[in-house]
């Protein structure tokens, strides 16, 4: 090799590490300010989504009523689809959510309606914490269960949870011989929602308050960890403008949404004065969603399973031979999952108020396509629990505008179908685009 | 030069008699070799010679069917890659085993993460050591915030090394450490690990290129079919009798001049 051969070489290894002017678009520019770009592109979407729908129905699909249910209907979803995103994440997949569901509802129905009552009393006061940390418990034995089957004993995950799938399904039948479970405790039916599942206008706003505490404090307190080591920091305009818009939202949310009143029968039923606007404020399940979301986040960005479920996806070789225990990290993730299936299902029979054993059918395809939208990826390594969140809230947006069009149900699946080859399509090109 | 036949005391690492068979094929066959600190061993070969499978055995990646392995003279048992880490053995693998999807500093610490009090990854701390390491391997790498999947294949190596660095290897092991780079970078990674030597490791390099293990190593073994065909010191032999040993498993006092020179 030539002496020249050699230095055009080398510089061409170095050339990545250099900054390209020309490149320096608004991608850099988002990049150098940390903000996820697929993230800020689903918000976008879904704004165009909302406004879309909004002008198509005729104005009825940006209302506080609307956005209220709205908010609702996506919390089951959502709050199983946070745990999809760390199962995706290791390379596996969890077919059998929706059936483990039915499984575990007909538990906490069955709690509720026959077992504790003959243990504790009828309408005990902790019939609801007792029935849901069952439901929980359940969830996290069955889905370890399959998750050990999965790491240790080298099923596919897809052959796994697809037995699982069959198997919980009949479980659920099996348990109360296909009879429908009913009625729920009054107090495990605020986990719900509806008209008294909520927290009030007041209590909303002492939430969205504490909200806008914790983004700030987050902000300052990474801001203030990066400067003891005197690292590079995001750029202050970025943080504000982060804080800010994250503050704003979550006010403007709740302002909005506080705007959906109580029926004025009920108000009034209720001790209100006659014509007093009662706001419904945000509904429990929505709360829990929340929460379940922050909590998955901060598994998965700041605790050491969370890093290792991410290194099992990214490389299983270089996670194993960095010494971690990759099946018992890939055996959590699925117990995880069935905890949350667990609370899901808490949230849905109670909205239901009643527990059946079709509870949760097809469920599995609405989690799986909820991370999927939100940017995880099958090929492993890649996915947030935000995203997979707002990819809840997509689709459910979509069936609630698509019903409030008239759309039939038939075409209603295509449409959320071609969105979603669509949205990974989009997803997969800009990938591409950027290594 | 590091003096090779000196007074020495116990070896840093003694691979006893190792066998590993596969179905049947005898991919390590009964090898004995050693290390001591402050030297590198070159070990050499054909393809499916047995060096990558010999040297699992010492990272923890693969156990050994039959053998011992002595560090400092006292017998371990290493069974995976952890028992390994335990023992001050890291290993630097040829496919550079790191998570792509994760950032520099994450695959340094990665399966040792500094954590808060709370238990919370700590990842100020671990980029600020990753700045240091690196300060000192590679001063020119300031990709600290992006995952290693966009870094090019001298970036990646350095990241690999940072790894065994930072956790004060006393034993590395290199699997083909120049393969994947351009030669500015192999020069930037035979000094490396001349200085890694001079800090007083022992360093294992696998290596098919023959140039890389005359200019860094001090001994040379050399396998042939699972069987090792003989340690030598690198300063009595030449690169035609290390030919020899490993094309035709002899050797430098059993090959002839006319063998010698039908190598080439």
């Amino acid at each position: 090799m030539t002496e020249t051969e050699v230095s055009a070489t080398e510089r061409a290894q170095e050339a990545p590490e250099r900054e390209q002017p020309e490149a320096r678009s608004f991608r850099a520019t988002l990049r150098s300010a940390e903000i996820d770009a697929r993230l800020a592109g689903m918000v976008i979407a879904l704004a165009v989504i909302w406004v879309g729908f909004h002008f198509m129905s005729g104005g009825t699909f940006l209302t506080p009523r609307n956005l209220w249910n709205l908010s609702v209907q996506t919390a089951t979803v959502a709050i199983m689809a946070t745990g999809m995103v760390l199962i995706i994440v290791s390379r596996n997949i969890d077919l059998s959510v929706g059936s483990m569901m039915a499984a575990i509802g007909m538990v906490m129905g069955l709690l509720q309606t026959d077992w504790l009552p003959s243990l504790i009393g009828f309408g005990h006061p902790a019939t609801w914490i007792i029935a849901v940390a069952a439901g929980v418990a359940c969830g996290a034995l069955i889905g370890g269960f399959q998750g050990i089957i999965v790491a240790y004993v080298g099923v596919p995950s897809f052959i796994v949870t697809l037995g699982g799938l069959l198997v919980w399904r009949g479980i659920a039948w099996a348990l109360a011989s296909g009879q429908t479970i009913a009625p729920m405790d009054p107090n495990f039916r605020l986990l719900g929602g509806g008209a008294e599942g909520t927290i009030g206008g007041t209590w909303s706003w002492i939430v969205g308050i504490f909200a806008c505490i914790g983004i700030i404090v987050l902000q300052v307190t990474k801001r203030r960890q990066r400067r003891r080591y005197g690292l590079r920091l995001r750029p202050l305009w970025a943080v504000v403008t982060i804080g800010a818009f994250g503050c704003a939202a979550v006010l403007a949310a709740i302002g909005f949404l506080n705007r959906y009143y109580l029926p004025p029968a009920i108000a009034e039923r209720r001790g209100a004065a006659p014509g007093a606007n009662i706001p419904l404020g945000l509904a429990i399940p929505v709360l829990i969603a929340l929460g379940v979301a922050v909590v998955m986040t901060f598994i998965a960005t700041r605790r050491r399973f969370g890093r290792y479920v991410y290194a099992i996806g990214g490389n299983p070789e270089a996670a194993e031979l960095a010494g971690i225990k990759t099946k018992r990290t890939v055996a959590k993730t699925f117990a995880l999952m069935g905890a949350l299936v667990g609370l899901a299902g808490a949230v849905q029979i109670a909205r239901l108020n009643a527990s059946v054993s079709s509870l949760g059918t097809g469920m599995e395809l609405s989690v799986i396509a909820a991370a999927v939208i939100g940017g995880t990826s099958f090929s492993g390594g890649l996915g947030t629990i935000a995203g997979a969140v707002l990819g809840a809230l997509v689709m459910q947006s979509l069936q609630s505008g698509m019903v409030l069009m008239g759309v039939e149900a038939p075409i209603q699946d295509i449409v959320v179908g071609v969105v979603l080859v669509l949205a990974v399509t989009v997803d997969a090109f800009y990938r591409r685009r950027a290594d | 030069m590091a003096t090779v036949e000196t007074t020495r005391p116990t070896p840093l690492v003694e691979l006893r008699d190792i066998r590993v068979a596969f179905g049947g094929v005898h991919a390590v066959d009964g090898v004995t070799i050693d290390l001591y600190p402050g030297e590198i061993v070159g070990l050499v070969g054909g393809n499916g010679a047995g060096k990558t499978t010999l040297i699992k055995t010492l990272s923890g990646a693969h156990e050994a069917d039959s053998g011992r392995i002595f560090i400092e003279g006292r017998p371990v048992t290493i069974e995976n890659p952890r028992d390994a880490k335990a023992l001050g053995i890291e290993t630097i693998y040829q496919t550079l085993e790191l998570a792509d999807n994760i950032d520099a500093p994450g695959n340094v610490f990665l399966g040792r993460e500094m954590t808060t009090p709370m238990g919370n990854l700590d990842s100020g701390a671990m980029e600020d050591a990753t700045r240091k390491v690196m300060g000192r391997l590679n001063p020119n790498f300031a990709s600290f915030g992006t995952p290693v999947q966009s870094l090019s294949g001298g970036q990646r190596q350095s990241v690999a090394i940072s790894r065994a660095v930072y956790f004060n290897a006393r034993i590395m092991i290199m699997d083909e450490p120049t393969a994947a780079l351009g030669p500015g970078e192999t020069r930037q990674v035979r000094e490396l690990i001349r200085q890694l030597r001079e800090e007083g490791l022992g360093i294992f390099m696998i290596s098919h290129d023959i140039h890389d293990v005359f200019d860094l190593a001090d001994r040379i073994s050399v396998m042939l079919q699972g069987k090792l065909v003989g340690t030598v010191n690198k300063a009595d032999v030449t690169t035609d009798q290390v030919l020899a040993m490993i094309i035709l498993g002899k050797k430098p006092d059993e090959v002839t001049e006319k063998e010698l020179a039908e190598l080439h």
